[in-house]
């Protein structure tokens, strides 16, 4: 190791190695949340919160904007005036500054922006790692530097910085998103003094000098004309030719203060390779892993790393190149579909013909060059596909436009791979966790990771696998620790420590499937030493055996309980960790422990450290290491994932993903153009709930409150005739209908057990309780193993009960809509989702004719999420049709739902008044005039439709057969436009508001969470006054965004303010308002959130608080009272029964403020009671105005 | 003019009538009001030991709930060492305020464990606190406590906080023990300061409409003072420690009668938070009038005047108005 005397090692991931640097050496921060880089500006933000200072003595400034777009603006702006500014993003996000990029690299801009490179969304989105987002900007102009690991992440970083001051040229850095961003490694810090000693003050007093300044007035973003455009944009390419030679000497430079030694093309390995893999980004470390194991073996290969991408350097590609390479594989993580090759393959291959014809080539004749596509969205890239693209370099006719890592049985593209070439060394520790989400062992892990990176010689890696769903999910922990660095940017493929923290994932997932044999099996079981072998399901046994695994248990949820820890298993784990592996002494490991508990929990007050304490130290004497037998003895086999009886698309595709298994599906299992089957959560029963509720028919009233707001339509009501009870299992329950006259029939209230996250909304929303029992109520949570396989049975059975005729149903009331069936069921929404009961909601009201653009954010995860998606379909197969295109464009995508459908709907009218003679006057007239507003309507049309089909298939003309693919239109299309706060009053706000003004028959859903939800927690413009967030830790210290009153302005759209907590018949109200209302319409829907630091067990009566408080006034402004002539704003609540802190201090989100800040949150409180007060006098004043008072509606 | 000042648990007052423990202390302010208002100490709104540790286990809880667990929200809130919960807030109150004011300020602590009592009493004596009133809170719901183990409890607590701070300690009871003033007895041998007669705790009330448990505390009402007689009256110059009366105190009549009971010190609560804290004038004014009238010199004067030690018929404490009052209620009018 070369370390420098005072150099301090941490272990950082390669987000933090980056913002490290960045934070340093600029004045300005934009930034706008996008994972996986929004963990970038939040730490510059909590820096600058903490008031540390950049390389000058100054705190940066870090604004959170509204959009990426903002961002780069702002960014762009500050640059202009002469400030140090950059940003951080990554895939779309960078997409949105492409605008900006172009001007600030066009006018010579010193800048280095960091990216955290992720997929773009094309057939889906995803969130992960892959360089589409950065070859997309390739020709912004910006220089493209690529690090390879968290500490490239941070001396590159730096690198940039210095280089971008001395070429005048902006910069991307970027890393791979998650496995470069998120991979916790041991990084050496760069100290102040070597910073300092990296950056010119003169160059940057240079660009300061640059700026906009009154004082000596330039212009700059002029308008050029075809005499000088061109000739001007010519000018800058001396600064192209000149920036590698000076990123070569930064790096030189660097590597004089740091020892740590750079180039622009890094050569590894065999000294005369013949075959060379070329590539940029994480990948790199796995190449050279595998060219150093291959060279024990005897291969003559090398790898030749790109950290410069752009401008691609001819001369130092070529003088990097080993003369004697025969052949070159060039790797892209990327794909450009229709070009001749990906861009890094483009340039290497373009720079050797180039060479080749100009004579300057110094290897012997052209080499042999093939490209690949690798890793696409965080697709593993193992030794294994490194040694399989070397080994197709070796054949004569070697596969050109390959792709490596996937089964492509379509065309064809994708080269084999040994998947058992394993390399892991054995002298490095490889341990895997499987923890519940939440749990903590993540959190362990990390602290792990420090006590072992930072407080011993070794090196550590730690990388974390999370879940797509937000409730019921598993984490997997990858940790490496070993005495040389770790360069392994994949998953462990051969764990010798495997804990399982949860004895059913050994049923739900295969923790084993990466044992090394000898491995060390540690198991969360609720068993003893004695029995926990025969609870085994059969196969983990014979793994167990067959591997030879030594196997470990402990009852760690018994030792926290003792401990005081509740359900908290993290530290007991984290100590039979380091007790069973010996990574370290056990002595010294339990007090390592113990220090990083203190210095984790020190500030969260004595007596949480007491309680890990006490954990740790229960925990070896009840740690057991577990005889295994020589022989599997279980009976118990794993069930299949989906029962047979599920679509074949589940059972093929769904499932194996569902089972982790999607690495294994082939091109062709999978839809071509992003289209998939919906209502496939019901195929998955998770189970991830102990408790579920239980119905008290006897105690019931029937009222539907329950069913109403269960945010996972777990909860169904059915009425049907007492005779169909012959045929029910015997513990099937059911009441008779409440009210008079149906004496014949009965009421049942299902519980679907096992899709059931255990949230406990329902049982606080019960008004019925038993005059014998208090707190006993007509529903309540109750343990779930004793009633499961009953509930099983009751659920197939009330499966079989008809629903209940739509026709026949109040919609009016909440008692009559639990008897709508939920097309939107079982997602994998937090527990206890604020947000998700409006949608269950809209699906049973409007779902079998409605169409859904869904804004990104938590809606479009848990609403499209593969493996599986909640939208369903009823019997007849109808149901929502959902779709997400964007953040930023979702009011505009919808509003092309609308143009469809309403031309759709004129062609329709033309060609059916054009044909009316033919298919009948009557049914014609009909048709394109029926009333539709009642659900008795809706099925009348479709029943006239139905008559009209046949006739239309009779005439079979081109009219016919056009009215035909349109025919659907005469049935009113509902067309909903759904997205939480950070679209509707940030990043979408422009188009939402454009929409609105245009009067257009839609509906707009903003599930007003009042934070960036998804992303984690950031502040947006619905951020109540004084309510903490992140970019605003010091509590917002403006008001909320009236959205409501801004849009009742246009005085012809729809806008309801409404909260299911505190009036469920309002809500209900305002949807079937909104709906029939044939212009805009606009539902602020109040939506409880798990960033709100609340019990979600309590989120309707939170929702209640925030209503009689007047933060959350219930609001109706219809247009069409006002046609009528009559008052169209309605005040839906009472004045404010109590203060606003009485609502606000139950949420940790102002909470934190008061320990924190009590003087300020004092004040910000008291303004906000005062803001209150205002805007309710507004109100009140609103509602008793006269209909003329407002704008006249143009119903034209 | 007659003298007022008193000296409660070695402290010298100016005169006997104290502002007790109240939500009205948490506003920093509001003690520089009581000062200047008249009183001649403070006690502020007690420190929970349990409050505090169930904020910190929510807020620990709230942080982290859902967090590490889906990975584009990572976690919900900024991180920030400033994000914690604990003692600060009060003790920077109690801080504030012990530098804005001239009089004593006495911190409350109302505990749960032993490091919890010695933990925060030491802090509250760093603050600034002149005195520590403990409020000793505890229903023994187990039954399989005895009454011996509970008065065990409470006299480890006195001994353990009186050895880790220097200031003066004051206990704050309730009246239910088997022999109160053996306890007395037992608490001045521990090492009390003072004892303050008597806590009103929160007992529990039913709605019957929701069938729910529910809180309650309401504002106390003069007849509450007459248990405090009794036992202050009892207990006057038999104990070391100082001895406070509390609850019922409405008008200068009830300070009067403690005073006369033996009280060393008269706290008052519900008085203010219903008629505001420049009440504390109004009882200081007609305690001084009161006495002026009647020629008093000083309140030492009064003090214990009608206590156990100085009533001609001491019995009639201890078989005390248990009697008198059956007599009272046969009318002349029965036969």
């Amino acid at each position: 190791m070369n370390r420098h005397a005072n150099q301090q090692v941490v272990t950082i991931d390669g987000n933090e190695a980056a913002a490290y640097i960045a934070y340093r050496v600029n004045e300005i921060c934009a930034i706008y949340p996008i994972t996986p880089s929004s963990t970038m500006g939040e730490l510059a933000d909590q820096w600058a919160t903490e008031g540390q200072e950049n390389i000058w003595g100054h705190v940066p400034l870090v604004v959170e904007m509204q959009s990426e777009g903002g961002a780069a603006g702002a960014v762009h702006g500050a640059l202009q005036t002469g400030a140090l500014s950059t940003t951080f993003t990554a895939s779309q996000g960078l997409l949105l500054m492409i605008p900006n990029m172009y001007k600030i690299a066009g006018e010579l801009t010193p800048a280095v922006w960091h990216v955290a490179a992720r997929s773009l969304a094309c057939q889906g989105l995803s969130i992960f790692g892959d360089h589409s987002d950065v070859m997309a900007v390739r020709s912004t102009g910006f220089v493209m530097l690529c690090s390879s690991s968290p500490q490239e992440a941070h001396d590159l970083a730096l690198i940039a910085q210095a280089s971008t001051l001395e070429a005048r040229l902006p910069f991307i850095h970027f890393f791979d998103g998650f496995r470069t961003s998120h991979e916790i490694n041991k990084v050496t810090l760069l100290a102040g003094t070597e910073i300092r000693a990296m950056i010119s003050d003169e160059l940057v007093h240079r660009h300061r000098a640059r700026g906009l300044s009154p004082d000596r007035p330039v212009i700059r973003g002029t308008a050029q004309n075809p005499d000088v455009y061109f000739q001007a944009r010519e000018t800058v390419n001396s600064f192209y030719a000149n920036t590698p030679h000076i990123v070569q000497s930064q790096m030189d430079r660097f590597a004089e203060l740091t020892g740590r030694r750079y180039r622009l093309f890094d050569y590894y390995g065999h000294p005369q390779p013949e075959r060379v893999l070329m590539l940029m980004g994480s990948g790199a470390e796995t190449v050279r892993e595998t060219v150093a194991f291959l060279q024990t073996q005897g291969e003559a290969v090398g790898l030749l790393q790109v950290h410069l991408f752009r401008p691609f350097s001819a001369t130092h590609f070529i003088e990097a190149l080993p003369p004697t390479t025969k052949s070159i594989a060039i790797l892209d993580r990327t794909k450009e579909p229709g070009a001749p090759g990906e861009p890094l393959y483009g340039d290497v291959v373009t720079t050797l013909a180039e060479a080749l014809s100009e004579g300057r080539l110094t290897t012997h004749g052209m080499p042999r060059l093939i490209g690949g596509r690798y890793g696409l969205s965080s697709k593993e890239f193992t030794p294994a596909m490194v040694k399989a693209v070397f080994d197709e370099l070796k054949k004569p006719q070697p596969k050109n436009h390959f792709t490596i890592g996937i089964d492509d049985d379509v065309t064809h593209t994708s080269l084999d791979y040994d998947a058992n070439f394993i390399i892991e060394p054995d002298n490095v520790v490889r341990a895997m966790f499987f923890g519940l989400g939440a749990d903590g062992t993540v959190g362990a892990n990390k602290n792990s990771i420090k006590i072992i990176g930072e407080e011993t010689d070794f090196y550590a890696q730690g990388f974390f696998v999370y879940d797509s769903k937000k409730s019921g999910s598993q984490t997997i922990s990858h940790l490496r620790f070993g005495p040389e660095p770790i360069r392994s940017t994949y998953l462990i493929q051969s764990a010798n420590f495997i804990g399982c923290h949860q004895f059913d994932f050994l049923e739900k997932s295969d923790p084993l499937k990466s044992a090394a044999p000898g491995a060390i099996l540690l198991l969360n079981s609720p068993e003893g030493p004695n029995d926990v072998w025969d609870k085994l399901p059969r196969r983990v046994q014979e793994v167990i055996v067959e591997k030879g695994l030594k196997l470990y248990s402990i009852d760690a949820y018994k030792v926290a309980r003792e401990a005081g820890m509740g359900r908290r298993i993290n530290t007991i784990m984290q100590t039979c960790f380091f007790a069973i592996s010996g990574v370290l002494p056990r002595d010294e490991a339990i007090k390592k422990i113990k220090g990083a508990i203190e210095k984790t929990y020190r500030n969260k007050g004595p007596d949480i450290v007491r309680k890990n304490f006490a954990a740790v130290d229960r925990t070896l004497s009840h740690l057991w290491e577990v005889e295994v037998p020589k022989v599997a003895s279980s009976t118990r086999e794993i069930p299949p994932p989906v029962p047979a009886t599920a679509p074949e698309f589940v059972r093929q595709v769904t499932a194996m993903m569902m089972a982790g298994r999607g690495d294994e599906l082939p091109v062709s299992a999978l839809p071509a153009d992003g289209t998939y089957p919906t209502g496939t959560t019901a195929w998955e029963k998770r189970n991830i709930s102990q408790f579920v509720p239980v119905w008290e028919s006897e105690i019931c009233i029937q009222c539907g409150n329950c069913s109403l707001v269960c945010p996972h339509s777990v909860i169904r009501s059915k009425l049907f005739h007492e005779s169909q009870l012959e045929a029910a299992p015997a513990a099937f329950r059911s009441a008779p209908l409440s009210g008079r006259g149906f004496p014949e029939t009965r009421y049942t209230l299902q519980v679907y057990v096992e899709d059931c996250t255990g949230c406990g909304l329902c049982v606080e929303v019960c008004p019925a309780k038993s005059k014998e029992q208090s707190g006993m109520k007509a529903i309540n949570m109750r343990l779930k193993a004793p009633i499961l396989q009953d509930e099983k049975r009751n659920i197939d059975f009330f499966q079989t009960i008809p629903e209940n005729n739509r026709g026949r149903i109040d919609f009016g009331t909440v008692r009559g809509v639990q008897y709508l069936q939920p097309l939107f069921e079982f997602s994998g929404a937090c527990a206890g989702c604020g947000e998700t009961p409006y949608l269950k909601l809209l699906s049973q009201l409007f779902g079998d004719r409605l169409t859904i653009a869904n804004a990104t954010g938590c809606s479009s995860i848990y609403g499209g999420n593969l493996p599986t998606t909640p939208w369903s379909a009823n019997a007849d197969g109808r149901g929502p049709a959902w779709a997400n295109s964007l953040f930023e464009d979702n009011a505009e995508f919808g509003l092309g739902f609308r143009l469809s459908a309403d031309t759709h709907r004129a062609m329709a009218e033309k060609r059916l008044l054009e044909l009316s003679p033919q298919l009948g006057a009557e049914l014609v007239e009909e048709l394109l005039n029926a009333r539709q507003d009642e659900e008795s309507e809706i099925q009348e049309q479709r029943a006239r439709i139905d008559a009209l089909r046949p006739r239309l298939e009779a005439l079979n003309t081109e009219a016919s057969k056009e009215i035909l693919t349109v025919i659907e239109h005469l049935v009113r299309r509902s067309i909903w436009i759904i997205g939480g706060d950070g679209w509707a009053y940030d990043i979408g706000y422009g188009g939402l508001d454009h929409v609105l003004s245009l009067g257009r028959n839609v509906n707009i859903l903003v599930l007003d969470t009042e934070v960036y939800s998804n992303t984690g927690g950031q502040v947006s413009k619905a951020t109540p006054l004084g309510a903490v967030a992140k970019f605003a830790a010091g509590g917002k210290p403006v008001g909320k965004k009236d959205l409501a009153l801004q849009m009742i302005a246009y005085g012809n759209v729809y806008v309801a303010r409404v909260a299911m907590g505190a009036n469920p018949q309002q809500t209900l109200l305002a949807f079937r308002e909104a709906e029939r209302y044939p212009g805009t319409s606009l539902i602020l829907a109040y939506s409880h959130c798990i960033a709100h630091g609340i019990n979600m067990q309590y989120g309707m009566h939170q929702q209640k608080l925030a209503v009689e408080s007047g933060h959350w006034p219930l609001i109706r402004y219809n247009p069409e009272l006002r046609t009528a002539g009559k008052n169209p704003f309605l005040l839906d609540s009472h004045r404010p029964t109590i203060r606003l802190k009485d609502y606000a201090y139950n949420e940790i989100r102002y909470r934190m403020l008061v320990n924190a800040n009590p003087k300020e949150a004092d004040r910000l409180i008291h303004l906000a009671q005062q803001n209150v007060e205002l805007k309710w006098r507004l109100y009140e004043e609103m509602a008793t105005r006269s209909g003329p008072e407002f704008p006249p509606v143009d119903t034209h | 003019m007659v003298d007022l000042s008193t000296t409660y648990m070695g402290m010298h007052l100016k005169h006997p009538i104290i502002a007790s423990a109240s939500p009205l202390s948490e506003q920093p302010g509001n003690i520089k009001r009581m000062e200047d208002a008249g009183a001649s100490a403070v006690v502020m709104f007690s420190l929970f030991e349990e409050q505090i540790k169930q904020e910190a286990a929510a807020l620990e809880h709230f942080m982290s709930v859902g967090t590490e667990s889906y990975a584009e929200a990572l976690s919900y809130f900024p991180s920030s060492e400033e994000f914690h919960a604990g003692p600060d807030r009060y003790l920077e109150i109690l801080y504030q305020a012990s530098q804005s004011v001239d009089i004593p300020i006495i911190a409350s602590l109302n505990g749960i464990t032993n490091e919890g009592w010695i933990e925060y009493a030491k802090k509250m004596e760093e603050a600034g606190a002149k005195g520590i009133e403990l409020n000793i809170y505890y229903i023994p719901g187990d039954l399989n406590v005895s009454g011996r183990e509970v008065e065990q409890r409470y006299l480890d607590i006195t001994r353990a906080v009186k050895a880790s701070v220097s200031i003066p300690v004051a206990l704050k009871l309730s009246a239910y023990f088997s022999s109160l003033g053996s306890m007395a007895k037992q608490f001045d041998d521990a090492g009390a300061d003072g004892l303050v007669l008597f806590n009103r705790f929160y007992q529990p009330d039913f709605d019957i409409e929701t069938m729910e448990v529910e809180p309650s505390l309401n504002l106390s009402s003069r007849n509450q003072i007459r248990i405090r007689l009794l036992w202050i009256a009892l207990l006057h110059g038999r104990i070391k420690a100082s001895i406070a009366a509390s609850t019922g105190v409405h008008t200068h009549m009830e300070v009067i009668k403690y005073l006369m009971a033996g009280a060393d010190a008269v706290m008052t609560t519900s008085a203010l938070l219903r008629n505001g804290i420049g009440y504390l004038t109004t009882l200081f004014d007609g305690l001084h009038g009161w006495l002026q009238e009647r020629g008093y010199e000083s309140v030492g004067q009064m003090k214990g005047s009608m206590s156990q030690k100085n009533v001609a018929d001491p019995t009639a404490f201890e078989r005390a108005n248990y009697i008198k009052i059956l007599e009272r209620y046969k009318t002349p009018y029965t036969t």
